[in-house]
């Protein structure tokens, strides 16, 4: 019986390496290719003392995602960080997560015929809750600006 | 209703202010999609049934907020800042806020 599970636990881990990596690489060639369609939207991030730019229109603009580890990758954070240091696999989850917020906020102002994006924020929150009894982290990032017309 | 994240609306001049309004909604996840990001964990990737569930919840929370804010009398939400907490495993709660203004 013993056997069985560590079977099933060693394919689940197999399963997570190949599918999660074959979709992070995807992911990551996915948002190079959507992130030079939304390159001519800029983004402006300013203090309260510079006057405000001249606009017709501004609306808010929200981008969202929320993302998840594969259970290869959460088993070797958990070994990662008995050990301390850079935890990689994390890295390049929040990364992604948050490119993708930011594009999705790019092309919902750029729908909304946007010239610029003014003081675009990041917020990354953490959907485990106190017990993570495993089986992934789930992190949700969003982006959220004013888009100007 | 005008919302921005800026110190103030482009164009216009703010009259009056009225204050911090906000709206917050919190919002368990639902077990059939709670199943369904289980089997996507295993892989990785987006829960887009999660990334739907919390933009929703969201929008929830800024209308909270904009029916806060017109009840004061004002045209305007100014500098708006969003928060999310996971105040239990599996659920959420979402958090917006800013300073009602009178624009011209």
């Amino acid at each position: 019986m013993e056997n069985i599970d560590l079977l099933i636990f060693a394919g689940l881990l197999l399963l997570g390496l190949v599918a999660g990596t074959i979709a992070e690489n995807k992911h990551f060639g996915d948002l190079k290719r959507r992130e030079k369609k939304v390159k001519s939207l800029n983004v402006i991030n300013f203090g309260a003392h510079e006057p405000l730019p001249e606009a017709h229109e501004a609306t808010l603009v929200v981008g969202s995602v929320v993302i998840a580890s594969d259970f290869f990758r959460f088993y070797l954070a958990s070994i990662l960080s008995l050990l301390g240091g850079n935890i990689g696999v994390y890295e390049t989850l929040i990364e992604r997560g948050r490119r993708e917020a930011i594009l999705r906020l790019k092309e919902k102002a750029i729908a909304l015929g946007a010239r610029q994006v003014l003081n675009l924020r990041l917020e990354t929150s953490n959907l485990n809750g106190e017990q993570n009894k495993g089986g992934g982290v789930q992190v949700e990032v969003i982006a959220y600006g004013t888009a100007i017309r | 209703m005008i919302l921005t994240t800026l110190e103030g609306v482009p164009g216009r001049t703010i009259v009056r202010h009225y204050g911090i309004v906000q709206g917050s909604t919190v919002r368990a996840k639902n077990i059939g999609k709670d199943i369904l990001a289980g089997f996507k964990n295993l892989v990785g990737g987006e829960l887009s049934g999660y990334t739907d569930l919390l933009q929703e919840a969201r929008q929830e929370a800024i209308n909270r907020m904009v029916k806060e804010a017109s009840h004061t009398g004002a045209n305007a939400v100014v500098n708006i800042r969003f928060a999310t907490s996971a105040i239990a495993a599996g659920a959420a709660e979402i958090f917006a806020y800013g300073t009602a203004v009178y624009v011209e």
